[in-house]
C-alpha cells in the first residue's frame, strides 16, 4: 500500500479549438471513498470524465493513479489501468447475451477453441448475485431496462478488476427503488476498497451517499467539501457564485394579455400537469437542469410531440395536439434546440431558410422563385446582421452565431405572436450571444411573447421577466425577475417541488 | 452481500428465444426438403438421375461462398455490391493464367485468385473506412469500376475449356462417396468461417461493430480495422468463388456474375442476417444460400415461367425480412413488458 491517493488531477486542462472545457480541474480520490462531482451544466465534469476515461487527452495538468503519473491514449488504456466509467446511457451490445457483453474482448475458450459459454454464463451469475441483482446471463442486452444495463456495466468493471469507477449522472433514468439499489451497490464497492466518483444533480443523493463533494464552475476547481461539515446551501453558493449582472441589455417592457396559455398538460413518463402562461412583451424563461423535460414540453407546446391531456391555447384559440402547421397558423414560432439538425435546411442558401416558413405566403399560383423570395429575406438578414456575403451562401457554411440568426430570421419573418426559443445561444461566442438577447428583447419590446429555454444561469437571470423552474417534468417553482437569485433557482432545479425549505435567497 | 434487491430478477425465454432462433435453420431444412421432395416427385430426374444430383449440390457453392463474405460485411453495418464483378475478375485471371503460364500448379492459381480477391476487397475496405463513405456507395462504384477493368481486359473473349489442365476440370466433377468434392471444400470453408465468426473473440468483435458502433468505439474496438477484415474476407471468398466457377463451367466471359451481388445479400437476409448488422448466423447464411441456389434450379424443373421465378425469389426475401421485423418486434415487446412489470 502506498499513501498516495487512488486517482488525483491537478490543473488538468483541456481546450476544444478556441473553446476551454477544462481550464483547471483538480479531483483527488481516495480508495474506498465515494466522491461527488457537482457543478452547473458545462461546468467541465463530463469533460473531466472523458479524460480519466481516456476518451480525451488532457491538454496540460499531472494526472496520476497510485502515485504514478499516467496518460492514456485511448479507453482501452484506461480500462487497462483499472478505470471504469458507467455512462448515463449505458452502451452495451444489443445482440449480444448479457454474459458475453461482460465479457465481451476476453471471453473464455474452451480447449477445443469455442467460446466457454458455459464459464462466463457462470461467472456472469456469480458477478450478478455478488450485486443482489441476479439477471439471466443468456438473455439478451436488448430490452433491457437502464438500471439493469448499469448492474451489468458496474458488473464488468468489477469483472476487469476496476479499481476506479466513474458513474456519469447514472440516476438521472432511474427510479426510486432502481436508485436505492444502485446506490446500495455503490457503497457495497466502496467497502471493497473501490474508489467511485459519482456524478449528480440531485443533492440529496450526493449527501446521502458521497463522503466528498467536489464543486467545479467554468471549467475550473472551485472547492472540495467533506461532507459531514458542509451544507447543500455552500454547495450552492460554490457552484453558482459569479456575477450576473448587467451581461445582457434586457429592455423594460410592460407585459400586455396573456398569449400563450398552457393548462394541466401531461405526457406520460415525460412531464405532467404543466400549466402557465406567457404574456405578450413578456420573457418567460424555463430554467433548470438538462434532462429535466423542458424541451419536451415546448416540443409539446408547438405539437412536434404528443401529449396525454391538458390544452394549449394562444390568443384564447385552442390549438389543436400534434399539428405544427395549425401552431404556426394562430401565430406561434419554434427554434429548436439542435439547429443543424432541426432547424436548418444545411445545404441551402440564407435566403431559402429564411423564407422556408412563409413560403405559401410569398408563392403565387403555386410558384415560388427567388426574386419572391428575396425582399423578405433581405429584410430579416439585415435586421438581424447576419455576417454573410451573398443571401445565396448555404447555410452549412455559416458560423453557429450566424446559423442561429437565420433560424430566428425563419421565424421572425412569419410575424409570430409567441416565440419559443430553446437554448438559443448554445455554442455560439459571447459577442454573438449578446446580439442574439438583443434580438429577443427587442422582439418582446414589440409586444412578442417569448418562451425561451436556457440551462446557463446567467442568460436566465439576465433575460427574464419571470422564471419557471423546472425539474424532473414539473414546473416547481415560478420566480418574479425581481426576486430571481442564483441561489434559489438552482435550489428549485435541484429538489422537489413540495420542498418548502425557506431558500436562502 | 449487504445488498437486499427489491426489484425481483429478470426472468427470460431463453429456451423460447433459442427455439426461435434455431427455427431460422431449422425452417430452411424443412423449406430445402419440401422443395426438393415436390420438385423431384414432379420430375424424378431432378434428383434421381447422377446429373441431376450432381448439380442439386454442385450448383449452390458459388453462392454460398459470396454469401458467406456477404453476411460477414452486413454483420458490421455495412454492404459489399462489388463481389460479383470480383468473382469475374478472378474466374478470367484464373483461366488467363492457365492458358498463358505453362505448367503453372493449380494450387499457385488458387492461391492467387483469392489474394487477388483479397486486394480487391483491400480497396474497397479502405475507402469505405478512410474515406468515411457509406459502404453502399463505394461499393457501387467498384461495382462498376472492377466490371469496367474487365470488360477492357476481357472485351469478346472468353476462356476455353482447353486453357484449363485436366486436373483442374476435373475437381468440378469429382465425387467422394456421391458428394461433390466441391460441395465437401466449400463445406469446410463454411465450418472454418463459422467457427470464426461464432467462436473467436476477432469475429465476436465484428457482431460488436455492428450491433452498437458507439459501444463499439467507447470500449476501443478500432472500427477501421474491422471494416478492413470485412471487406477482405468478402472479397477473398468472392476470389475464391471465381475459381469454383471457373471449375464447374469451364468458362467465362467478362459478364461472369453480373447480379450476383444481391443474390448474396438475398441469401444473407433469408438466412437470418439483419440488415443493419449485428446479429444472424454463418449457418443461416450457408442454408439461405443454398436454399435460393435450389429455387432457382427448381422452378424450371416445375414449369414456373422465367418471369415469376424472380418473383418467387423476390417474395421469400421480402417475407424473410417480415419474419424478422415481426419477431423482433415481439421479442421487443416481451422484453419491455418484463421491465414494466418489475
Amino acid at each position: 500500500m502506498t499513501d498516495a491517493p487512488l486517482l488525483q488531477l491537478t490543473g488538468v486542462s483541456k481546450s476544444f479549438g478556441a473553446v476551454a472545457a477544462l481550464v483547471r480541474a483538480d479531483l483527488t480520490l481516495e480508495a474506498g471513498s465515494i466522491h461527488a462531482l457537482v457543478g452547473e451544466n458545462g461546468a467541465g465534469k463530463s469533460t473531466l470524465v472523458k479524460i480519466v476515461g481516456g476518451l480525451y487527452q488532457r491538454d496540460g495538468g499531472e494526472f496520476t493513479l497510485e502515485g504514478r503519473s499516467v496518460d492514456f491514449h485511448s479507453t482501452r488504456d484506461a480500462k487497462e489501468a483499472g478505470i471504469a466509467v458507467i455512462y448515463q446511457e449505458p452502451t452495451l451490445f444489443p445482440d449480444f447475451t448479457v454474459a458475453e457483453n461482460i465479457f465481451v474482448g476476453r471471453q473464455p475458450y474452451t480447449k477445443l477453441g469455442l467460446l466457454d459459454r458455459a464459464r462466463m454464463r457462470r461467472e456472469t451469475r456469480e458477478l450478478t448475485q455478488r450485486l443482489g441483482v441476479p439477471i439471466d446471463p443468456d438473455r439478451e442486452a436488448r430490452g433491457l431496462s437502464i438500471a439493469d444495463q448499469q448492474v451489468v456495466e458496474i458488473a464488468k468493471s468489477i469483472s476487469v478488476g476496476a479499481k476506479v469507477i466513474i458513474m456519469d449522472e447514472p440516476t438521472a433514468a432511474l427510479s426510486g427503488v432502481e436508485v436505492d439499489r444502485l446506490m446500495g451497490i455503490a457503497r457495497q464497492l466502496r467497502d471493497e476498497g473501490k474508489g467511485l466518483i459519482f456524478i449528480s444533480h440531485r443533492f440529496d443523493e450526493v449527501f446521502a451517499l458521497c463522503d466528498r463533494i467536489t464543486v467545479m464552475r467554468d471549467g475550473t476547481y472551485i472547492a472540495t467539501n467533506t461532507t459531514s461539515e458542509t451544507t447543500e446551501d455552500t454547495i450552492i453558493r460554490q457552484m453558482v457564485g459569479r456575477s450576473v449582472e448587467n451581461l445582457f441589455p434586457k429592455q423594460e417592457t410592460t407585459a400586455g394579455a396573456p398569449v400563450l396559455e398552457v393548462d394541466d398538460l401531461t405526457s406520460v413518463g415525460v412531464f405532467e400537469n404543466v400549466s402557465f402562461s406567457v404574456r405578450a412583451g413578456e420573457i418567460v424563461c424555463f430554467a433548470g437542469l438538462v434532462g429535466a423535460g423542458r424541451s419536451e414540453i415546448a416540443r409539446a407546446v408547438f405539437g412536434v410531440d404528443r401529449y396525454d391531456s391538458g390544452s394549449v391555447r394562444v390568443g384564447g384559440s385552442a390549438v389543436p395536439a400534434k399539428n405544427p402547421a395549425a401552431a404556426m397558423r394562430l401565430g406561434m414560432g419554434f427554434v429548436p434546440e439542435d439547429r443543424r439538425k432541426q432547424g436548418l435546411a444545411m445545404e441551402a442558401g440564407v435566403q431559402s431558410n429564411i423564407t422556408l416558413a412563409i413560403r405559401d405566403r410569398l408563392s403565387k399560383f403555386g410558384f415560388i422563385t427567388a426574386s419572391m423570395e428575396e425582399p423578405s429575406a433581405r429584410t430579416w438578414a439585415t435586421r438581424l446582421q447576419v455576417k454573410t456575403h451573398a443571401l445565396d451562401t448555404e447555410a452549412s457554411m455559416l458560423s453557429g452565431g450566424n446559423q442561429q440568426k437565420v433560424v430566428l430570421g425563419k421565424w421572425l419573418a412569419t410575424q409570430p405572436k409567441i416565440l419559443i426559443v430553446d437554448e438559443p445561444t448554445r455554442g455560439i461566442d459571447v459577442g454573438t450571444k449578446s446580439e442574439v438577447h438583443r434580438l429577443l428583447s427587442e422582439l418582446a419590446a414589440t409586444g412578442v411573447a417569448v418562451l425561451m429555454i436556457s440551462s446557463e444561469l446567467p442568460e436566465v437571470l439576465g433575460m427574464a421577466d419571470r422564471v419557471l423552474v423546472v425539474r424532473e417534468g414539473r414546473i416547481t417553482a415560478e420566480i418574479a425577475r425581481a426576486d430571481a437569485t442564483p441561489e434559489n433557482v438552482m435550489y428549485a432545479a435541484t429538489h422537489a417541488a413540495g420542498d418548502d425549505r425557506e431558500t436562502a435567497a | 452481500m449487504s445488498v437486499t434487491h427489491t426489484v425481483p430478477p429478470i426472468e427470460t425465454g431463453r429456451s423460447g428465444l433459442q427455439k426461435l432462433l434455431r427455427a431460422r435453420e431449422s425452417g430452411l431444412v424443412v423449406l430445402i426438403v419440401a422443395l426438393i421432395a415436390v420438385t423431384a416427385a414432379i420430375q424424378p430426374t431432378f434428383l434421381f438421375s447422377d446429373g441431376g444430383w450432381r448439380e442439386l449440390l454442385r450448383q449452390p457453392t458459388i453462392l454460398i461462398l459470396i454469401a458467406l463474405g456477404e453476411a460477414i460485411v452486413i454483420i458490421t453495418r455495412n454492404i459489399d455490391l462489388s463481389i460479383g464483378s470480383i468473382l469475374c475478375l478472378s474466374t478470367y485471371t484464373s483461366g488467363w493464367l492457365f492458358a498463358n503460364v505453362e505448367g503453372i500448379p493449380i494450387v499457385l492459381v488458387v492461391l492467387i485468385g483469392v489474394a487477388l480477391g483479397a486486394f480487391l476487397g483491400l480497396i474497397n475496405g479502405l475507402l469505405v473506412a478512410f474515406l468515411r463513405v457509406p459502404s453502399l456507395v463505394i461499393t457501387l462504384g467498384t461495382l462498376y469500376a472492377y466490371r469496367g477493368i474487365a470488360i477492357l481486359w476481357i472485351g469478346p473473349h472468353f476462356i476455353r475449356s482447353s486453357w484449363l489442365p485436366p486436373e483442374f476440370r476435373a475437381l468440378g466433377t469429382m465425387q467422394w462417396v456421391g458428394i461433390p468434392v466441391l460441395l465437401l471444400l466449400v463445406l469446410i470453408v463454411v465450418l472454418i468461417v463459422g467457427w470464426f465468426m461464432t467462436s473467436r473473440r476477432a469475429g465476436r468483435d465484428l457482431y460488436a461493430l455492428g450491433s452498437n458502433p458507439e459501444a463499439a468505439k467507447l470500449f476501443g474496438l478500432s472500427e477501421r480495422r474491422l471494416t478492413l477484415n470485412a471487406f477482405v474476407t468478402s472479397g477473398a471468398l468472392a476470389g475464391l468463388g471465381g475459381l469454383v466457377y471457373l471449375s464447374i463451367y469451364a468458362t467465362g466471359d467478362a459478364r461472369v456474375g453480373t447480379g450476383y451481388e444481391l443474390e448474396a445479400v438475398a441469401a444473407a437476409v433469408v438466412g437470418g442476417v439483419a440488415i443493419v448488422g449485428g446479429s444472424g448466423t454463418i449457418w443461416g447464411v450457408a442454408l439461405g444460400a443454398f436454399f435460393l441456389a435450389t429455387i432457382s434450379s427448381a422452378l424450371p424443373v416445375l414449369g414456373v415461367p422465367s418471369l415469376w421465378q424472380q418473383a418467387i425469389v423476390g417474395i421469400f426475401i421480402v417475407g424473410a425480412i417480415l419474419l424478422d421485423r415481426v419477431l423482433f418486434l415481439s421479442r421487443t415487446r416481451r422484453a419491455k413488458r418484463k421491465g414494466s412489470e418489475s
